[in-house]
C-alpha cells in the first residue's frame, strides 16, 4: 500500500451526495421538518444570544456598603429599564443628599451583588439564525439545535479560503484558467454572484469585487501580501471563516500565481449560471476543514463526472505537485522507485516520477504530490 | 493491564504528532533492548480519514514491512507477542488535537495576571488574552472580549490568600455575565479553573459553578512574594487531556488500544530530558520543534522547566513564525537574495500543505532559516518564563515584585549549559548533521563550552512514555539508538573586530594520536574533527575574552567524539550580531557554511 506516503488530494467531482450539519451555537428553535425541501437561504433554526452586559458599580456610585445596594434599587430584579432611567437611589448625610444611578442602556436588571455592589444590566437578546446554506432536503432534525441538510451536485474543495458562507449564481469572469482576474472584469451585474477568476487576483481586484457586492471570488492563487492587506494582519495559523470581509475568497491551488486546475475550471465553467453555495472556512489542524463550492444539481446529470475518488499513489494516478520547483504542475505518476533517492536538498527520500502535462518527466519527493480525483 | 517488565520482549511505541505519526519497534536481544525498526505515516486528521488511528495503522504497516513480521490483526495491534507475531507492549504519545487556547485573568495585570499567564503557558496553552481589573478596559469591554474569543479553558486567579475577596468576586461576576462558550461546540460547559484567594473560593463558586465546569485549586499567588503554579498547571493539564485532546478525531479509540495512559508528547519528551540531566548531573536544554508547536525543556541546578510555544512550528504554525519574527529576521540567515513576496507565498503554501518537504537546496536553506527563528523565539519565551521559580514554589523579594519588568532573573544560564539536545523533523531529519548543529547554535547562541546532540530518529517522546513502565528498555534504547552526539561548540563571550585574535584551541587526542592547535579570529567559525577516543581541549582566550571561566582565563575539558566535531564559534557574544550590509552578511554566511561543510554546494 503506497497511499499512506502522500497527502490526500482535494475533492473535485461532478456529482456527489453531501450532507451538511446546520447547528446553532446554543439551543433554540428548529423551523424545518425532516423531508422538507430547503433553499440556501431557508432559515432552519433560530435562537437568541443573551444580550450584551453593562455593569454599574452601585456601591461606589451611591457611596453605599455593597450589602445595602439591593435595598437602593428602584425596580426589582428582572425589570426592563430604558436607557437613562434611574435604577437605584442612595441617600447619604442623614438623608439630605440623594445620589442616583441611571441605566447606561436599555436592558433588564439581571442581578445585584452583595459582595461587590455591582449591578448587572443585560441588554436585549441578539437573534441568531442558521440557514440551510445549500439547496436540498432536510435529512434529519437535531432536536433544538438545527438540522442536517442533504444535497447532491458538483463539489469542489479549495485549498484555502477566507470569509464565511454565502451563495449566488456562478459566473466565469475570465476566458481561461490561467488568466488574471482584473478589476475591469467585475461588472455591476456580478453583484451577489460567485465569480470564477483565473490564476490570480490582486487586492485591488478584491476591493473592486467588494465594492460591486460580489458574493465570492474563486481563483487559483493569491499573494500573501494581498492577504495581509485584505485581513489587516498577518495570518499566523490557518483557521479562517469568521472574518467579516464583505465577500468570500477561495483559492483552489495555493499562494502565488497558479492557474486553476483544468478539471476544476471546466467543472465550474460548465455550471455557470447555477446557484453555488460556497464557504471560505479553512482549518488546517485537527478536524481539518477546507473551503468548498457546492453546486446542487437536480436531477443527476446524465453523464455526471463522478470521479472515483482519490485513490493511492499508483502508476497512472493523476497528481498535482505541491512544492517548488514544480509547484502547481499537474501530471500522472510515471514510476514509483522503491529505493529512497537523494534529492537536490541532499536528503534521501522516497520519490515519485511524474509525467507532467507537457510530456516531460520530473522526480519529486512523494510527500510533495497530491493525488487527484480521477 | 500493563505486563510485568521482565515478560516484555517487544515494544511498539508510537507518537502521533500533528503532522507525522512515528512508530518504533523495540526488541530484546542478547545485549538488551534495541531499536528494531521504525516507520512513519502522515497523521490522519485530514479528510477523508479524520481518524488519528488510520495514521497509526499506516505507520505500523510500514513497520511490519520493514521488520518482516506481522504486528496487526486486522485493525488491531496484536498483544502479547505470540511466536513471530505481535508485540508485548504498546505505548503511545500524542500531540494531535491542535493547541490549547486559554484566557487567563488576574486582578493586577503585572502580578496575578502575569502569574496566571505563566501557569497557562507553562502548561502548554496559547494565551489568547489576559484580563485584569487594571487592564484599561471597561467591564462591558472585557465581557465582550470573553464572549468573542471562545477559549478552550479559562484560568481565573487573583488576590492573595486572606486578602480582600470583593475584587476577586468582581472578576468572577464579569466572567459569569459573559457566559463564555467552549470553542469546541455547545456539547459541554466551559472548563474554568479558579486559582486565586482561597477565601473567595466559595463566593466564586456561587457565581460560576452553575454556569461553567468549575475546578478550584490552590492559589497560584498565595502571598505577594510567593508563586505556586504547580496545582494550576496540573489542573490545566488534566482538563486539556479530558476536553481538548479527546476531541482529536479517533483519539478515544486509540485510548482503548494501550494499557498505559496516552501521554502528551511534550510531557514524555520532558521525562527523557530530566533523566539525561539527572544521570550526568549537568544542566541540559532540550528542544522539540514540531509542526504546530515548539517545546523547550531545561534543567538548571536540578530544577526542571518546560514551556510550550503553541504557535511556533514548521508546518501548521510556520506562517506564525513569520508573523512573529518578521521577514527580515528570517532572511538574515539566508546567503542569497529572496524576493519578500515569493518568501511569503512559499511560507503560506507550506502552511496549507503542511506535509510537504523542501526539494531544492535553496528551499531547504529557507526552511532552516525559519527553523532558526522558531527555535530562537521559543527559547526567548522559555527564558522569560523559567524565572525565579524554585521547584513548585518560588520566593521573590518584594523588590522583584515591585520591579514590574523583571519578574525575577531567568534561571537559564547559557555559560553553565552543558548539553543542548534537539528533536523534531527539521533537526532530526536534516540531510546533514552539521545543519542541525548550526541551526541550534544560531538559535540558542550557547556561550563558552557546550555539547550538542540530536534525537537521531525522532523517538525521545516514545522513550519518555516507555520509561514510565519500563525504564531499563527506555534507557538502553535511548543511549544506543536514539541520542546522536554531534560534538561541541566553543563560543567565546565578547566582541572584537573581524580578524582580531579571539581564542587559541589545542586538542590532544585521548587515544594518543597527533594533536592540533588552532588560532581562531573574531568573525570566524571553524570545525575541528574529534578523534574517536575523544580529546582533551585546552582553550586560551585573548585579552578581554571570556570562555565561561572569566575574562582571559583558559579552560580545559574533555571533548567527547561527535558526528560533526568541535565547532569554534568566534562570531562574538553579548551581543551577537550578523554583519551588515546584505552583501557582506551573505558572504560571511557562505564562509561559515563552508567551514562547517553545511551544504553539498554553495548557495
Amino acid at each position: 500500500m503506497m497511499a499512506h506516503g502522500t497527502t490526500p488530494g482535494l475533492r473535485v467531482t461532478g456529482w456527489t451526495e453531501l450532507t451538511r450539519e446546520r447547528r446553532l451555537p446554543l439551543k433554540g428553535e428548529v423551523l424545518v421538518t425532516a423531508g422538507q425541501k430547503v433553499d440556501a437561504d431557508t432559515v432552519v433554526a433560530r435562537s437568541e444570544l443573551p444580550g450584551n452586559v453593562q455593569t454599574i458599580n452601585l456601591a461606589a456610585r451611591l457611596s453605599l456598603d455593597p450589602a445595602r445596594v439591593a435595598s437602593a434599587l428602584v425596580h426589582p430584579i428582572g425589570t426592563f429599564v430604558r436607557k437613562g432611567e434611574v435604577v437605584a437611589v442612595g441617600k447619604s448625610l442623614f438623608g439630605l443628599v440623594s445620589q442616583k444611578a441611571e441605566a447606561p442602556a436599555d436592558g433588564t436588571i439581571e442581578s445585584v451583588s452583595p459582595v461587590t455592589g455591582q449591578l448587572i444590566l443585560r441588554e436585549r437578546p441578539v437573534p441568531i439564525e442558521v440557514t440551510a446554506y445549500v439547496h436540498g432536503m432536510v435529512a434529519s432534525v437535531l432536536g433544538g439545535e438545527g438540522a442536517v441538510v442533504r444535497t447532491a451536485g458538483a463539489f469542489v474543495q479549495g485549498v484555502f479560503g477566507v470569509g464565511g458562507e454565502t451563495f449566488g449564481p456562478l459566473v466565469t469572469a475570465v476566458d481561461h484558467p490561467g488568466a488574471t482576474l482584473e478589476a475591469s472584469h467585475l461588472t455591476e451585474a456580478m453583484r451577489g454572484q460567485v465569480v470564477v477568476g483565473g490564476a490570480f487576483a490582486s487586492h485591488a481586484t478584491l476591493e473592486r469585487a467588494r465594492a460591486v457586492g460580489v458574493a465570492a471570488v474563486i481563483v487559483g492563487g493569491f499573494d500573501d501580501r494581498d492577504l495581509r492587506a485584505l485581513l489587516g494582519r498577518d495570518l499566523g495559523v490557518a483557521i479562517t471563516g469568521s472574518e467579516d470581509l464583505g465577500l468570500t475568497l477561495i483559492l483552489t491551488e495555493g499562494f502565488g500565481r497558479l492557474p486553476i486546475a483544468a478539471r476544476t475550471w471546466s467543472l465550474l465553467a460548465r455550471h455557470a449560471g447555477r446557484i453555488a453555495s460556497v464557504s471560505g472556512a479553512t482549518q488546517i489542524r485537527a478536524g481539518v476543514i477546507r473551503p468548498e463550492i457546492v453546486i446542487p444539481l437536480e436531477p443527476a446529470p446524465e453523464h455526471a463526472d463522478q470521479g472515483s475518488g482519490a485513490r493511492g499513489l499508483d502508476p497512472g494516478a493523476p497528481v498535482r505537485i505541491v512544492r517548488d520547483p514544480y509547484f502547481g504542475q499537474l501530471g500522472t505518476v510515471a514510476a514509483l522507485p522503491v529505493e529512497a533517492r537523494e534529492i537536490d536538498s541532499g536528503a534521501r527520500v522516497r520519490v515519485v516520477v511524474v509525467r507532467c502535462e507537457d510530456g516531460h518527466e520530473v522526480t519529486v519527493p512523494r510527500a510533495n504530490v497530491e493525488v487527484l480525483d480521477r | 493491564m500493563t505486563p510485568a517488565p521482565e515478560t516484555i520482549g517487544s515494544i511498539l511505541a508510537i507518537d502521533c504528532g500533528s503532522t507525522t505519526t512515528k512508530a518504533i519497534l523495540i526488541e530484546r536481544g542478547e545485549g538488551g533492548y534495541r531499536l528494531a525498526a521504525r516507520g512513519e505515516a502522515p497523521t490522519t486528521v485530514e479528510a477523508p480519514f479524520e481518524d488519528v488511528t488510520r495514521g497509526v495503522l499506516n505507520a505500523v504497516r510500514e513497520l511490519e514491512e520493514l521488520a518482516g513480521r506481522p504486528l496487526l490483526d486486522g485493525e488491531r495491534i496484536r498483544t502479547p507477542q505470540l511466536g513471530n507475531a505481535g508485540v508485548d507492549l504498546f505505548v503511545c504519545t500524542s500531540s494531535a488535537g491542535g493547541g490549547l487556547q486559554m484566557m487567563v485573568s488576574g486582578l493586577v495585570l503585572q502580578m496575578t495576571g502575569e502569574s496566571a499567564q505563566r501557569a497557562a503557558l507553562g502548561a502548554g496553552a496559547i494565551v489568547m488574552d489576559v484580563i485584569a481589573l487594571n487592564d484599561g478596559r471597561r467591564p462591558h469591554e472585557k465581557i465582550r472580549r470573553l464572549r468573542q474569543l471562545r477559549p478552550d479553558m479559562i484560568l481565573l486567579s487573583g488576590g492573595t490568600d486572606g486578602g480582600d475577596t470583593r475584587r476577586v468576586v468582581e472578576m468572577a461576576e464579569i466572567l459569569a455575565a459573559a457566559e463564555p462558550k467552549a470553542r469546541l461546540g455547545a456539547g459541554y460547559d466551559l472548563p474554568v479553573i479558579f486559582a486565586g484567594n482561597r477565601d473567595a473560593a466559595s463566593l466564586v463558586a456561587d457565581c460560576l459553578a452553575s454556569r461553567t465546569a468549575l475546578t478550584t485549586v490552590a492559589n497560584l499567588r498565595p502571598t505577594l512574594e510567593r508563586e505556586n503554579l504547580g496545582p494550576a498547571r496540573d489542573a490545566i493539564h488534566e482538563l486539556f487531556m479530558e476536553h481538548v485532546m479527546a476531541h482529536a478525531p479517533g483519539y478515544r479509540k486509540l485510548m482503548t488500544w494501550t494499557p498505559v495512559p496516552i501521554m502528551p508528547t511534550p510531557g514524555a519528551m520532558g521525562l527523557i530530558i530530566e533523566q539525561v540531566a539527572r544521570q550526568e548531573n549537568q544542566s541540559v536544554v532540550g528542544v522539540d520543534i514540531g509542526g504546530a508547536t515548539t517545546d523547550v525543556f531545561s534543567v538548571f541546578d536540578g530544577v526542571f522547566h518546560r514551556t510550550v510555544s503553541a504557535n511556533l512550528g514548521m508546518s501548521y504554525s510556520v506562517s506564525n513564525v513569520m508573523a512573529e519574527t518578521g521577514v527580515a529576521n528570517i532572511l538574515r540567515w539566508v546567503p542569497f537574495a529572496v524576493d519578500e513576496s515569493d518568501l511569503r507565498n512559499r511560507i503560506k503554501n507550506k502552511m496549507i500543505r503542511p506535509t510537504t518537504i523542501p526539494q531544492t537546496l535553496e528551499d531547504l536553506v529557507v526552511e532552516q532559516a525559519l527553523a532558526r527563528e522558531a527555535l530562537r523565539l521559543a527559547f526567548e519565551q522559555h527564558k522569560s518564563l523559567a524565572t525565579g521559580l524554585k521547584g513548585v514554589q518560588t520566593e521573590r523579594t518584594i523588590s522583584d515584585v515591585l520591579d514590574q519588568s523583571g519578574s525575577g532573573a531567568t534561571l537559564v544560564d547559557l555559560t553553565g549549559l552543558a548539553l543542548l539536545v534537539g528533536s523534531g523533523g527539521v533537526l532530526s531529519h536534516a540531510p546533514r548533521r552539521a545543519q542541525a548543529m548550526m541551526m541550534m547554535i544560531d538559535a540558542f547562541l550557547p556561550e563558552g563550552f557546550t555539547e550538542l546532540a540530536v534525537d537521531s530518529i525522532f523517538m525521545a517522546p516514545q522513550l519518555g512514555v516507555l520509561s514510565t513502565v519500563h525504564p531499563t528498555a527506555a534507557t538502553e534504547v535511548f543511549e544506543r539508538d536514539c541520542l546522536v552526539r554531534l560534538g561541541a561548540v566553543l563560543a567565546p563571550i565578547g566582541t572584537g573586530k573581524a580578524g582580531a585574535p579571539c581564542v587559541t584551541v589545542e586538542l590532544a587526542d585521548a587515544g594518543g594520536g597527533p594533536g592540533l592547535t588552532r588560532k581562531v579570529a573574531f568573525g570566524a567559525m571553524e570545525c575541528l574533527p574529534i578523534p574517536p577516543a575523544g580529546a582533551r581541549m585546552t582553550a586560551s582566550p585573548d585579552r578581554g575574552v571570556d570562555l565561561g571561566a572569566g575574562r582571559g582565563r583558559p579552560i580545559e575539558t574533555m571533548v567527547r567524539p561527535g558526528q560533526v566535531g568541535l565547532v569554534i564559534d568566534a562570531r562574538g557574544r553579548r551581543p551577537f550580531a550578523l554583519p551588515e550590509p546584505d552583501g557582506e552578511r551573505q558572504a560571511r554566511l557562505r564562509e561559515w557554511n563552508r567551514a562547517l561543510d553545511l551544504y553539498p554546494r554553495d548557495v
